[in-house]
């Protein structure tokens, strides 16, 4: 039944020890997306001062790549502008992490989702238009 | 060999040494090919013969009613299309369970893509098929019910010699895959009115890539593996001599440790069940609670997921298994715990452990442990249970 240990050294990094784990109070954005049913739920916080990216912190449902995937975007997106936060795609999580087995790629576009999700919701709170974001699609998973 | 807890027994066991010395001569020494005619082959012919008789004996059969094959899936496989093609002309309905291995679910799909129609039949919540159900899904054109002795994943033990009764009223043959229970369980093929039966070699102790099919005398299956005379040209193939030694010497020493291998895994599973419902709260314990294997547990921690857990009991040198969406390549956890009712996030969350009589109760201690500081840590980190906090 398994075939979890295909993982790079770096995803089985950030899943043993993963940065960046908790909440942010009274954060900037939030961001949650994917669903129970199929095994994945991404949330991540932001902390956005003067359009950049403070401090972020996740919490996840979800498999080994999941994990990882919400770690290594919230050390991606830190320091970063709003216009770079935007820019980071599951394919820039993924290289970071030394690739993903196949099967869990979807973990790396939950990722981009979430912060995606996380800079609309910033962006709804103060009332400011992000060029080239769009609203997050709730349930990504039903794709 | 690195210190690890290995909980996984249901997956696969270690050939018990006693059977790898019984193994041994008929690799390098006694090679000949049972099949041949010359004195020297006679000791291969005379050794498969011996273990054919152990094993009728475990069973309660006669000898020339077990047929060896290439393992389990193979006689799950040929029970079902063996029946289905010598029959096909008398009814072209099977009747199974939701909750059976995927060697008899697949193999059910592929008969149904010949024309075949299949009744996947109900399970209650603790995966006991509903006999009721099963007994009304029977048709004048069903030609076969088959219906696992013990589930793979939650344990459950099913009313065999019931199901059994069931399909001889109404003049239908019963196969029953006995993958798990084989080697763990009192079988007797008569009492239990079972028609056919399937076993795997290891996994009670015997070597891979040898099983059993019981076929009850009188039953005539199509072939499935064509090519030469051997099983009373029924399975060609050279025989396995020994893989077959194997498998007989396995069924004797289990045969003869069953009460005590049963009495004292249930002894590890109950402190285990025990202990992990009690120390660990939002956690359910999947199967029947006392009609399961004796080796067998089966979790469910809501908020966490089943990987992210085996990668770390893994870590930690603990070996289980999970019936997570993500351990299975699809996006559907397993189709046993949603047949059981269970809602798909939770089980996401299962955790399978099978033991061994050669566990330790210091091993069930470390196990225990590991698992509360690894289920607390994931849901630490869990969104879900992060908003069931909140919402409480």
């Amino acid at each position: 039944m398994s075939q979890v240990l295909e993982y790079s050294e770096k995803v089985m990094d950030h899943f043993a020890n993963p940065r960046n784990v908790g909440e942010i109070e009274d954060a900037a954005g939030v961001g949650t997306v994917g669903n129970a049913k199929c095994g994945d739920i991404m949330r991540i916080y932001l902390d956005i001062k003067d359009n950049v990216v403070q401090d972020a912190k996740f919490k996840t449902f979800g498999c080994g790549a999941a994990v990882a995937t919400s770690s290594m975007a919230t050390e991606l997106i830190k320091g970063k502008t709003v216009e770079e936060a935007l820019g980071i795609t599951n394919k820039a999580v993924m290289e970071a992490l030394d690739g993903l087995p196949p099967v869990k790629v979807h973990c790396s576009l939950l990722a981009e989702e979430a912060i995606h999700a996380a800079l609309w919701d910033y962006s709804q709170k103060n009332g400011i238009t992000i060029e080239g974001l769009k609203p997050p699609v709730a349930d990504i998973s039903e794709e | 060999m690195e210190n690890i807890v290995y909980l996984d027994n249901a997956a696969t066991t270690p050939v018990n040494k006693e059977v790898f010395e019984a193994m041994k001569p008929y690799f390098s020494e006694i090679y000949g090919n049972a099949s041949s005619i010359y004195k020297f082959a006679g000791k291969a012919t005379n050794a498969v013969d011996e273990a054919r008789r152990k094993v009728a004996d475990f069973l309660g059969a006669e000898p020339a009613e077990v047929y060896f094959t290439g393992g389990g899936s193979e006689s799950d496989n040929w029970a079902l299309k063996g029946t289905a093609y010598a029959l096909k002309d008398k009814g072209k309905h099977i009747i199974t369970s939701k909750i059976e291995h995927h060697a008899i679910l697949h193999t059910c799909e592929f008969l149904e893509k010949q024309g075949f129609e299949v009744t996947y039949a109900d399970v209650d919540e603790n995966g006991v098929v509903k006999l009721d159900e099963l007994e009304k899904a029977i048709r004048d054109d069903t030609i076969l019910i088959s219906v696992m002795y013990a589930n793979n994943e939650i344990g459950t033990i099913q009313p065999v010699k019931e199901i059994g009764e069931i399909a001889h009223r109404h003049g239908v043959l019963f196969h029953t895959d006995a993958v798990q229970a084989y080697g763990h369980l009192p079988i007797n093929v008569n009492e239990q009115n079972i028609d056919m039966l399937s076993a795997s070699g290891h996994k009670f102790g015997g070597p891979k890539g040898i099983g059993i099919l019981y076929v009850r005398k009188g039953i005539n299956i199509t072939p499935l593996i064509h090519g030469g005379a051997q099983e009373r040209n029924k399975r060609a193939g050279t025989h396995n001599t020994p893989g077959i030694v194997g498998f007989a010497a396995a069924t004797t020493i289990a045969d003869n440790e069953m009460e005590y291998r049963i009495e004292y895994e249930t002894g590890l599973r109950d402190y285990l069940i025990d202990r992990v419902l009690e120390e660990i709260p939002y956690t359910r314990l999947n199967g029947h609670r006392t009609d399961r294997l004796a080796n067998n547990v089966n979790f469910s921690f809501r908020f966490i997921e089943g990987e992210s857990l085996l990668i770390m009991l893994d870590r930690s040198g603990i070996c289980g298994s999970s019936g997570s969406a993500c351990t299975s390549g699809s996006l559907d956890p397993s189709h046993v715990l949603l047949a059981i009712g269970l809602p798909h996030e939770i089980a996401h969350g299962s955790l399978r452990l099978t033991l061994s009589h050669e566990n330790t109760k210091d091993e069930i201690d470390y196990t225990i442990e590991e698992i509360k500081k690894t289920v607390e840590r994931l849901r630490s980190m869990s969104p879900l249970y992060e908003d069931f906090l909140k919402n409480r």
